[in-house]
This record gives C-alpha cells, sequence and structure tokens, in this order.
C-alpha cells in the first residue's frame, strides 16, 4: 500500500526544488546563494560597524589578525586592515556592490539581448544582418577585455561598470533568442497566430518570447557569477568602481599591498568570499543546465 | 572554399573599419585632447596652435581619415609618457607576454590532456571526482585572487619562487627571453601557472569527452580485440584521435590568454604588453591605448577568422550554410 502511495503520488517537493533532489552539492550551494543574498541585504543591520564612517574607525585597531580584540574591547572575528576597518563589515558592505552591480548588469543585457534578439527573428533581412553583425562584433572580444577597454574610454563608476558588462552580456542572449526564435518560426502555433490576424508585436511577446527564453533563464546563473568575477577583477586592476565605493575586488587589491608582509587576512577573506560566492552559483547553475538537458537527464 | 574565405576576409576588414571608428570615436571625440594637452591656463590662441598642429582644427572626417592613413602606415603617433613611438613601446614588451603565454599552454597541455584521459577512461574512480572537483573550483577562483594566493604560498609562506618582476633574460635572435634561462624560468612560473589553470580546466574538461567519445568507436574495439597493449592503446589510438580538436581549440585560445595577461601581468609586475596598458591607463597616457585597441582588435580579427577557416576545412556543412 505505501509503496503504491509513493510510486502514484504526486511529489511533496516544491517543482522549484525538484533538479536539486540527491544533488548534496547543488543543495549546499542554493544555501550558499540564500546566505550571501541575505548577508548583503541585511549588512547594514548585522555589520559590527560601518566600514565607510570615518569616525567609526580608530588607527590603533589596524592590521590586527583575525580574532583579534579591539581598542573597545570587542572581537575582530577576520582581523582588520591598514586603517582598522573590521574586515567582516568591510566584506558584507562590498557583497551588496558586487551582487548589485552583476544583476543590474546582467538583467539590462538580458532584457537588451532578448528583445534584439527577437526583432531579428521578426524582421530579418538588413534588421537581422545589423543585428548579428553586431553581435559577432562584441563575441569576438573576451568580456574582460571588453569590459576593460570600455572602461578606459569611459572612466570609472558603477553605472559605467554596469554599461560595459552589460554591453558584453546582451550579444550572448541576443544569439541565443535568435537561434531558438528561429526554428519556433517554422512552427504552427506561429502560423496560426498570424492566420488570426494578430500582430508582430503581439506575436514577439505572446507566442515567441515564452518560447525562446528558456536558454537564456538557464544560462543566467552563470551570466551573473560571470559579472560578480568581472565586476571584482576590474575593481581590483583600479578601473572599475571608485574608491569611496566598498568592492570585493577594492579590498582584495588594497590588500595586496600587505601580501608580501605577511598580513594574508586583507586580501584572503574578501577573496575567500567572493570565491564561495561564485562557487555556489556554478554549482547551482551546473545542476540547472544539466536537468534543462535531456540527454544527460537520461544518462542519469 | 575560396570563396568562403574571401567573404569573412571581406568581413573581417569590414568589422576592423568599424572597431577603428569606434576607438576614435571614443578617444578623440567624446573628451577633447586639445584641453588634455594644452592645461588649465592656455590661452585660445595656445588652443588654436596646439589644434593647427595635430591637425584637431580640421573636419572629422578628415581626422578620422588621417587617424586612419596613420594606422595603415604604422604610425600610431607617440606616447605622452614615455615620448618615444608606441609601437616601439608595444613590440618591445610583446616578447614578455608571449613567453608566458607560451608556457601556460605548454603546462595546460602537460597537465590538462592526463588528467582528462584519466577521467574520460575510469569514470567512478575517487580520483576522477578529485579532477572533476578541481576543475570546477579552478573555473570559480577569480584569475586575480588566484595569483595573489600564488605569491602568498609560493614567495611568501614557502619562499620557493620569487613574487613580482621579471628575472634575467637571454639573447634569443634578437629578443630577451626568459624561457631558456633556469633564473628567468623561475620568475616566469608563477605567471604562467596563473594564465594556465584555467586552461588546464577547459582542456581535462575537452580531453575527458573526447575520450568518453573514441572509447566506444569500432575502431577503437578493434584494436582492442586484436591485443593490442592499453599503453600503445591510448598512447597512440585515443590520443591521436583526441588530440587534433584540443590542440586547436588550445590555440585558438591565444587570444584569451593574451586579454587575461591584463590581469596576471598587473598581479606578478610582469613587464609586458598587458602592464603596459593597465600603466597607461591609469597615466591618461591616450597613443598608447589606442595602439593597444586597434592591434588587439586586429588579433582577435585574425585569430576569429583562422578559427572559422579551420572549422570550415574540418566541417564541409559550415561552408554552406
Amino acid at each position: 500500500m505505501s509503496a503504491i502511495k509513493r510510486l502514484s503520488g504526486p511529489s511533496r517537493i516544491d517543482p522549484f526544488l525538484v533538479p536539486f533532489r540527491h544533488y548534496p552539492a547543488a543543495i549546499a550551494g542554493l544555501v550558499g546563494i540564500c546566505v550571501f543574498t541575505l548577508a548583503a541585504i541585511l549588512a547594514p543591520l548585522i555589520a559590527p560597524q560601518n566600514p565607510f564612517d570615518q569616525g567609526q574607525l580608530d588607527i590603533m585597531n589596524g592590521l590586527l589578525p583575525p580574532m583579534s580584540e579591539m581598542m573597545d574591547g570587542s572581537v575582530s572575528l577576520l582581523g582588520t586592515d591598514a586603517v582598522g576597518r573590521d574586515i567582516l563589515s568591510a566584506v558584507l558592505y562590498g557583497m551588496r556592490t558586487s551582487l548589485l552591480v552583476a544583476i543590474v548588469a546582467v538583467s539590462i543585457g538580458m532584457v537588451v539581448g532578448v528583445v534584439l534578439g527577437l526583432v531579428a527573428v521578426m524582421r530579418g533581412g538588413w534588421v537581422d544582418a545589423v543585428i548579428m553583425r553586431a553581435v559577432d562584433l562584441t563575441v569576438s572580444f573576451p568580456g574582460v577585455l571588453l569590459a576593460l577597454m570600455l572602461l578606459a574610454v569611459f572612466g570609472s563608476g558603477v553605472d559605467k561598470v554596469i554599461l560595459a558588462l552589460a554591453i558584453g552580456i546582451w550579444a550572448q542572449n541576443a544569439r541565443m533568442v535568435r537561434a531558438v526564435g528561429l526554428s519556433e518560426m517554422k512552427k504552427d502555433y506561429i502560423a496560426a497566430a498570424r492566420i488570426g490576424g494578430l500582430g508582430d508585436l503581439r506575436i514577439m511577446f505572446h507566442f515567441l518570447l515564452p518560447n525562446a527564453i528558456s536558454p537564456v533563464l538557464v544560462l543566467m546563473p552563470m551570466a551573473i557569477s560571470g559579472a560578480i568575477v568581472a565586476e571584482a577583477t576590474l575593481s581590483f586592476l583600479g578601473v572599475g568602481v571608485p574608491i569611496t565605493e566598498p568592492s570585493l575586488g577594492l579590498l582584495i587589491s588594497n590588500g595586496n599591498d600587505y601580501l608580501l608582509s605577511g598580513r594574508w587576512w586583507i586580501s584572503v577573506v574578501p577573496g575567500l568570499v567572493l570565491v564561495l560566492m561564485v562557487l555556489s552559483i556554478n554549482v547551482v547553475a551546473d545542476r540547472l543546465r544539466d536537468h534543462a538537458n535531456p540527454y544527460l537527464q537520461a544518462r542519469g | 572554399m575560396i570563396n568562403f574565405v574571401l567573404r569573412r576576409l571581406g568581413q573581417s576588414a569590414i568589422l576592423l573599419v568599424i572597431m577603428s571608428l569606434l576607438v576614435f570615436v571614443g578617444m578623440y571625440v567624446v573628451s577633447d585632447p586639445v584641453a588634455v594637452m594644452a592645461g588649465e591656463d592656455a590661452t585660445a590662441a595656445d588652443r588654436a596652435a596646439l589644434a593647427a598642429a595635430y591637425g584637431l582644427d580640421q573636419p572629422l572626417p578628415v581626422q578620422y581619415l588621417t587617424f586612419l592613413a596613420n594606422i595603415v602606415q604604422g604610425d600610431f603617433g607617440t606616447s605622452f609618457v614615455y615620448g618615444r613611438p608606441v609601437l616601439d613601446l608595444i613590440f618591445e614588451r610583446l616578447p614578455a607576454t608571449l613567453e608566458v603565454v607560451f608556457l601556460a599552454m605548454v603546462l595546460g597541455l602537460a597537465f590538462g590532456i592526463p588528467m582528462g584521459i584519466f577521467s574520460g577512461l575510469n569514470r567512478r574512480k575517487p580520483a576522477t571526482r578529485l579532477i572533476s572537483m578541481i576543475t570546477t573550483i579552478g573555473y570559480s577562483i577569480p584569475n586575480f585572487w588566484q595569483a595573489l594566493l600564488f605569491i602568498l604560498v609560493f614567495a611568501v609562506w614557502l619562499r620557493v619562487l620569487p613574487a613580482t618582476g621579471r628575472g634575467p633574460t637571454t639573447d634569443f635572435l634578437g629578443l630577451q627571453l626568459s624561457l631558456f634561462n633556469a633564473e628567468g624560468l623561475r620568475y616566469m612560473l608563477l605567471p604562467a601557472a596563473n594564465l594556465a589553470v584555467a586552461l588546464i580546466c577547459m582542456q581535462t574538461r575537452l580531453a575527458r569527452s573526447g575520450t568518453q567519445e573514441v572509447m566506444y568507436q569500432d575502431y577503437m574495439m578493434f584494436a582492442r580485440a586484436k591485443g593490442i597493449a592499453p599503453r600503445r592503446l591510448i598512447g597512440r589510438h585515443l590520443l591521436r584521435n583526441i588530440l587534433i580538436p584540443i590542440v586547436t581549440i588550445t590555440a585558438l585560445e591565444l587570444g584569451t590568454l593574451i586579454a587575461f595577461s591584463t590581469v596576471t601581468e598587473t598581479v606578478f609586475s610582469w613587464p609586458g604588453i598587458g602592464k603596459l596598458l593597465l600603466d597607461s591607463i591609469y597615466r591618461s597616457d591616450r597613443p598608447v591605448v589606442v595602439a593597444y585597441m586597434i592591434l588587439i582588435t586586429l588579433m582577435f580579427v585574425l585569430i576569429n577568422l583562422a578559427a572559422d577557416i579551420i572549422y570550415a576545412v574540418l566541417d564541409p556543412r559550415i561552408r554552406y550554410s
């Protein structure tokens, strides 16, 4: 009886979680994403100090290793940097910038890419040719190099980093949507919609979009983790966000100066957080991609 | 085939012209070079004289054509900082970048292929799981932070390798290289390893999927049935069949490696073209930045062209699409 029930009854697991069943690494990644996102959102509430308020910093607390007692008697869990800034607090605030920049850049790149990809499919002809040549131009450079060159022209700033990253992201999305869209266009439901006298815009957004967007959504987590790394790299190189903005890349870059004297925690701690964040997203992204691939699913 | 190559050549030429136009607009039109050069207390007459001296009083299309004509003749201007022709600066530093990239490719092939073949042959062994874990983590560690860890572990804690800079070089066919110099190689090892990690991860995956595919081919079954020793089976029959795509893709990664060398060279203070680019961005040394962008675009156009031609040769279906 119970066996029959187990076989026939619908799964009680939330459909969103189905891809993660039996994959402990992917579940750990999912938990990681939740923890990092929450920590970033709640940073002002949970951080021991506001690391960018000069009034709260005391130079006497400078360069303390992790677990040291600070001047006011509290313990700095992850140590402090040269100006007495608590690394834990700085990292919590830095995650906010990293996540914000990555999510906004990927969202802009996705929307622009998907819309242009759909337009290329619907219009065809020279519109398609122009959009696809622009895609070719963009994807012929590695993302970080493209962003680096754009920032050399724009100058640095949060908005400019977002723009530079989005320019690298839209092209891949446009190319993917166009590829899927072209094959969807040949199907009967599009022909039916046309015969029904529906306008181009309605066909584009009501019929084509829902059917062509899944590959873009599946690759979105990967795009976000890529954007996080790219932003950190650019900020580390000094061409990304300005020094007044907390960012993981900048924190690591500050610590770089103290590495040779053995004060590892200043750049290792923010780097470790960056890696854990990216790793969590990548593990989940890998699982989602494999789950979306029926060939791999069948092989188990 | 000739038609295909000619069409791709034409596309590449158009791409280069568009890119030069974008760089020109970005670097010379969006901000005012006269203001940068003249300084704040220049009089209107000074500015006019400067503009006339550099041809900046001409209409924009004329300026662009002059810019283009100079580039075609190999004249990228003079660096504001070094006071020397930009092209000389870049070609002076190019060997340093290329030798690190070369060593990284060698390291990548030397580690990636054996690891990939092992994983492909032994799908369930713990070592395979370990390799797959390493490649996943390797992909997730940002290049620049990895470089810092290398310095921390090998230069600060273990004190076995130098942290930054380029060691002694030897003269080879007129180029200053560290490759043929034991002390120079020690300086090269960390930067090259830093570039190689991503490459190793990629090649492990390529070699693994290649092995899994080739092992079940009829000729492999036949070779095994014939009683060929496993060593020879892997070394000769398997390796030859998976090596072509791996080496091809690795060679095409040249551009990506040179792009990432900007990061690696900055962390390790390696005097190549990547560090030159960043130093020039910091100091607003425009002619160098512009020249780097144009040359790197040219390089990517050539690499992509080579990739398309190679793929078209390997897969005739591509030519007709």
